[in-house]
């Protein structure tokens, strides 16, 4: 069942973009996360030395996983939370898979009667316009966003800004920055209580490496 | 929408089948029996109030609530828990009676479906209100008295975390002195359990090094009663130091009890600032991600009923401590089969009763000779989905009398 009744720390490991710099992280806080990690196929790692358990998961769900509590905690994108707003503790920022979230168009936009917004984030594109009491129409997509505009399907979309280059090569620009983004140290609300030593060490290990890394930036 | 199908339910709602009722009336009889042994007397209020009355003075956001409107056009509310319309049968039918009053209670409540997990629309609570004790004496009976019913209930491992609004309260209102707007932002940080946003927020503000690092440390505030102490350090002004001094008492008075063990202080948690006045506790139970029970001081509550009292209680989520226990761990009850023909009616009807007398459960089916799989069965047996402890046999022959019983 629940992940909180073990002895092992769980966590969840976003797969994909964030995590080889979240284990290059959890390596520097002095975890003994073996390099071949990174390439794994098993969806369960074990680090018994550690007493840790991972669980790779899809990055939109490790907010459930923790939430549940069948893992005491995970690392996941600002973007996720926002957008899932689950009840968990949100314990540190890691300052790694820097990006933010913002409004894109074409380069030649202009305001039009019924606007349409094509995103993955459904419920901070509509909490964002909302706020600013415009009405549009937000689209859910699961990818290529900015196919959207091209093709005629939206007039502007809310996505996930790196460098900005997939926008240039398709004559998109930055409209407006929404939040910035980093990955985030997520807890559950029991095992925060429950293994709340282990989970706080954890927590002031990653500070300092945190803290040591941006003064070398 | 489009017509549902005829098995479904609107989201949210649960059927409870036999095996989850019984488990949900051991938890409920241990924990009521738990509370009778303290003094607190059962109660029962009605499943809709008025919108205006209980729905606005209930600790239930408004959007939570389950509104609804009868023949007048009045607007109602399912109830969303049991502590206002306590209140209000304590303000109203009760107004005579003495302080304190103890009160315990099981029941339903709704709330609106949030697309949350764990969250049910309609779910069960157990729990209690100790009215017109203002006392430490009276917040720690309560949290002892949950402890105490959970462990009744079967809960093994679990804590209770205890903090005070007062505490944080009063700090932010010394450390930053007018400025409002960015208390309440810090409070919904700690509310949303955002210490990233709480920290960044901070930076934004432009303190001085040394409050915004006092201000930084009460994230780390948790742990045993020596965080009492490290609080006190802190400041805060006389309220703060009132707080503190209150959580002190409190954690001695549950020393007396033998129930530290069970027990943490944590001045981060904190509960809803307009409804909660004093200590606040929340109860996690390993193997469960959510928390088992909550409660706390709210000494303004009653005076909207229109008789001012102080007031603490809590509520235990049953519908969690369900997952906790194992059907085994309910008492497995006696319950004999008699199968009996025409001519073995009578008595098998009549053993039938005395065994029901004597509070064994029976069960009587009409049939020509023994069913199959039954005989020579040792007990307890399943037949037709169903356990025994007893078997009993009124299959006399035509001209012969009586039955056997194994």
């Amino acid at each position: 069942m629940s992940g909180i009744g073990s002895d092992l720390l769980k966590v969840a490991m976003p797969k994909g973009r964030i995590y080889k710099q979240a284990s290059k992280l959890f390596r520097e806080a002095g975890l003994p996360i073996p390099s071949d990690f990174d390439d794994t196929r098993k969806l369960i790692i074990e680090l018994p030395e550690a007493g840790m358990e991972f669980i790779m998961a899809k990055p939109v769900d490790v907010p459930t996983y923790v939430e549940y509590g069948v893992a005491d905690i995970g690392i996941v994108g600002k973007d996720v939370l926002m957008e899932e707003n689950k009840d968990v503790y949100e314990l540190l920022d890691l300052g790694i898979a820097k990006c933010r979230m913002s409004v894109i168009g074409l380069a030649d936009w202009k305001p039009t009667i019924h606007p349409r917004v094509a995103t993955k984030y459904p419920n901070v594109a509509s909490a964002y316009f909302r706020e600013r009491g415009q009405q549009v129409e937000v689209i859910k997509l699961n990818g290529s966003i900015e196919l959207a505009p091209l093709i005629g399907l939206a007039d502007r979309i809310v996505d996930m800004v790196e460098t900005g280059q997939t926008l240039r090569e398709n004559g998109l620009v930055e409209m407006e920055s929404i939040f910035g983004i980093t990955s985030r140290l997520i807890a559950n609300r029991v095992s925060y209580r429950l293994k709340n030593d282990r989970i706080q060490s954890l927590c002031d290990r990653l500070q300092e490496i945190i803290v040591s890394n941006q003064a070398l930036n | 929408m489009t017509k549902p199908k005829m098995f479904e339910k609107p989201a949210g709602v649960k059927d409870y089948l036999p095996a989850a009722v019984k488990k949900l009336r051991y938890i409920e009889n241990k924990a009521l029996a738990c509370m009778q042994g303290w003094g607190y007397e059962q109660i029962m209020t009605p499943t809709m109030e008025f919108y205006d009355t209980v729905g606005v003075a209930s600790s239930t956001s408004d959007h939570k609530l389950y509104k609804l409107l009868n023949n007048r056009g009045t607007t109602l509310v399912l109830r969303s828990e049991m502590t206002a319309p306590i209140a209000r049968v304590v303000s109203s039918l009760l107004r005579e009676s003495d302080f304190p009053l103890r009160l315990s209670y099981h029941s339903n409540v709704f709330r609106s479906i949030e697309e949350e997990s764990g969250r049910d629309a309609e779910f069960f609570q157990t729990g209690v209100e100790l009215v017109g004790d203002s006392s430490p004496e009276a917040d720690a009976e309560v949290v002892a008295l949950a402890i105490a019913s959970l462990k009744a209930a079967g809960a093994e491992r679990f804590k209770i975390a205890i903090g005070h609004v007062g505490f944080l309260n009063a700090l932010f209102g010394e450390l930053l002195k007018d400025r409002n707007d960015a208390q309440e932002t810090l409070k919904s940080c700690l509310l949303g359990r955002d210490y990233v946003g709480y920290r960044d927020q901070l930076k934004r503000f432009n303190l001085e090094d040394a409050v915004q690092g006092e201000l930084e440390s009460i994230l780390r505030l948790r742990g045993g009663v020596e965080i009492c102490s490290q609080a006190q350090q802190l400041g805060g002004g006389e309220e703060a130091q009132k707080a503190i001094t209150q959580l002190c008492q409190i954690w001695d008075v549950l020393d007396a009890y033998g129930v530290c063990e069970h027990v943490l202080i944590d001045l981060t948690m904190i509960g809803d600032f307009s409804y909660y006045t004093g200590m606040t506790f929340e109860g996690y139970a390993a193997d469960l991600g959510f928390p088992v029970v909550s409660g706390g001081r709210y000494d303004n509550l009653l005076a909207q009923f229109g008789r001012p009292a102080p007031a603490t209680g809590f509520a235990i989520k049953t519908t969690r401590v369900l997952e906790l226990l194992g059907i085994e761990e309910t008492e497995q009850e006696e319950r004999t089969l008699l199968v009996y023909n025409e001519k073995g009616r009578r008595e098998a009807l009549a053993e039938a009763q005395r065994l029901r007398g004597l509070g064994i459960a029976a069960v009587t089916e009409k049939a020509d000779s023994l069913p199959s799989g039954l005989d020579g069965a040792a007990t307890p047996f399943l037949y037709k989905g169903l356990s025994y402890t007893g078997l009993a046999v009124y299959l006399p022959a035509e001209g012969t009398k009586g039955g056997t019983t194994s």
